[in-house]
């Protein structure tokens, strides 16, 4: 009892002092990460090893949790580098690369906006002499109908979809599975008028989970993410719209060869087998 | 906030009402102090503007403006956001009055709760939209089976996106102005025999006009400009749910160059809106 006004007292005095003592903790974890994601590659593979320093990969947002996966193989094995990434739609990437962004490498999920990329900032002479003045295709991804577990409206196939009542989600044209859609659609020879034509896949994949919208067109990936809060049907008609996936070192690269590596452990058997298992295609 | 000479409506015309003009002391030198960083205030907020007027596809732009299809998102834009604004006036007014004027349990807790929609991000208010009036939505649901009323894909949830995150600014501007306001004429009123209903008709409402005006200007522009929200519960449909803001975003995809002539579309209809209207409301007083 006696303790208890001065320890109230100390209480509120210390408060400000909690607060700076939780930004020097969270820095002291931030920078502890930093240094964990390097400590197991102490093995035998980082003896002589040339590679260190920063990368920077700006990837389609479908690619999200493979190279997160792989960039963890990665600084394993290069204890030195430190990965970073910045995700988001294709096309917004490709403006931000062609407006001088910082980046090192660029994976697109079409190859329409590595285009873009290859005639405005352009990609690593050198590299692109070797592996290809468009990029290099590593994946391919294939459309799927997308419906939600319980399939309200018993979509079968394509044709569903043009049927009266029937409420799909289409990605917009101006996105890359909008694009793949649009093909599909096309090949198919049907008229269907989604009620939305949403910004990018992922938003599809939601409308389709909360059951807004009887089926989606999405990524054979989008449907693995999912995890069964979707179901996945094929159709013949997507073998026409199959999305390729290309890879390129970025010209403004601030070490190439860094940027090189990462592709070459995006292209091994290992990054494959990580591409294969969130549902990408061999190129 | 505003309105400290609050009985311009009135018109007694015994006590003339200082006006500044009349009031202002010796004044001297405009303080530097404030003059760099306003200066700076507003470059910062210009220049972006400025950047896109350079980079804007003037050869083409007649041609580009008149594109129906931007006109039918023009269009959508300004009557869903006015609609949007008439809502909130309608459902905000009354919820600024009872938090600036009542008592009620749990008052500061509905304020805190107001202002959820400012500070979560728009794309998350769309979901929580969904999941409440969503066809499979908590209240949704019912209106489907009920009803058979849909409401994600329509402009009517283009219009419930943007009253969700707009509303919160008028309800903080009129909740300002009536705590602003001086509440002795409301107690006049009161003991010469007028109920409450009267007295925020006839006193309250027009003393507190011009807070009322502020806020639904800054309600009106930020339902115009809203996206996040609107894209994830109304969806994407061109001449449905397409408004402007969608419109640039989508036009960006592609093309940016449209999306800097849709840019400057919205941008000079907003400010001639709201030039216009904050000449008749908001400097009224």
């Amino acid at each position: 009892m006696r303790d208890s006004s001065p320890r109230r007292a100390g209480r509120r005095g210390h408060r400000p002092l909690t607060g700076l003592a939780a930004v020097a903790a969270l820095g002291v974890a931030l920078t502890a990460c930093g240094a964990e994601d390097t400590g197991p590659g102490d093995g035998a593979d980082t003896f002589g090893d040339a590679l260190s320093g920063e990368l920077t990969v700006f990837a389609a947002a479908s690619l999200t949790d493979v190279f997160a996966e792989i960039a963890d193989d990665f600084q394993e094995r290069h204890p030195d580098v430190a990965v970073t990434f910045n995700f988001a739609g294709s096309s917004e990437l490709a403006q931000q690369i062609n407006a001088g962004a910082p980046a090192d490498v660029f994976a697109a999920a079409n190859t329409a906006t590595m285009e873009q990329v290859v005639e405005g900032e352009g990609l690593d002479a050198d590299w692109a002499g070797e592996h290809g003045e468009h990029g290099l295709v590593f994946a391919t991804n294939t459309l799927r109908i997308a419906v939600p577990p319980d399939n309200p409206a018993g979509i079968g196939d394509l044709a569903d979809l043009a049927g009266d009542g029937v409420q799909a989600a289409f990605c917009a044209e101006e996105v890359p599975c909008g694009a793949a859609t649009t093909t599909a659609v096309g090949a198919s020879g049907l008229e269907i008028t989604p009620v939305t034509y949403e910004e990018d896949v992922r938003a599809v994949l939601t409308k389709v989970e909360l059951g807004e919208v009887d089926a989606g067109l999405v990524y054979s990936t989008d449907v693995i993410s999912a995890e069964g809060r979707v179901e996945g049907l094929e159709f013949p008609e997507a073998e026409e719209a199959v999305n390729d996936y290309p890879i390129g070192v970025l010209a403004n690269s601030g070490d190439s060869a860094l940027a090189a590596a990462w592709i070459e452990a995006v292209t091994s058997a290992e990054g494959a087998a990580v591409l294969t298992g969130a549902g990408f295609g061999a190129p | 906030m505003t309105a400290q000479t609050p009985d311009r409506s009135r018109r007694r015309p015994r006590t003339p009402v200082p006006r500044g003009r009349v009031r202002r002391p010796r004044a001297g030198r405009v303080p530097w102090i404030l003059v760099v960083p306003a200066v700076a205030g507003v470059l910062f907020l210009v220049l972006p503007f400025a950047g896109m007027l350079v980079r804007a596809p003037w050869p083409t732009m007649g041609a580009r403006v008149t594109d129906p299809a931007v006109l039918a998102a023009l269009w959508l834009s300004l009557s869903t956001a006015t609609v949007a604004t008439v809502v909130s006036l309608l459902l905000g007014v009354p919820l600024a009055w009872l938090l600036a004027r009542t008592e009620f349990p749990g008052r500061r807790f509905v304020r805190a709760l107001v202002t959820v929609p400012l500070v979560i991000p728009p794309v998350v208010g769309g979901v929580a939209l969904l999941l409440v009036l969503g066809r499979n939505g908590l209240v949704g649901q019912y209106l489907d089976a009920w009803f058979g009323l849909t409401l994600p894909f329509t402009p009517a949830a283009v219009v419930i996106a943007q009253v969700f995150v707009a509303m919160p600014f008028l309800v903080i501007s009129v909740e300002g102005a009536l705590r602003g306001a001086d509440r002795r004429y409301e107690e006049a009123a009161a003991t010469l025999g007028a109920d409450r209903v009267t007295v925020f008709t006839r006193v309250t409402l027009p003393m507190v006009l011009p807070g009322i005006g502020a806020g639904a200007v800054l309600c009106w522009a930020r339902a115009l400009g809203e996206f996040g929200a609107t894209i994830t519960f109304a969806g994407n449909f061109p001449g449905t749910t397409q408004t402007m803001p969608l419109a640039v975003y989508m036009a960006m995809q592609r093309d940016p160059e449209a999306a800097i002539v849709l840019s400057l579309v919205l941008l000079l209809v907003s400010l001639v809106v709201l030039a216009t209207l904050r000449e008749r409301w908001v400097n009224a007083s």
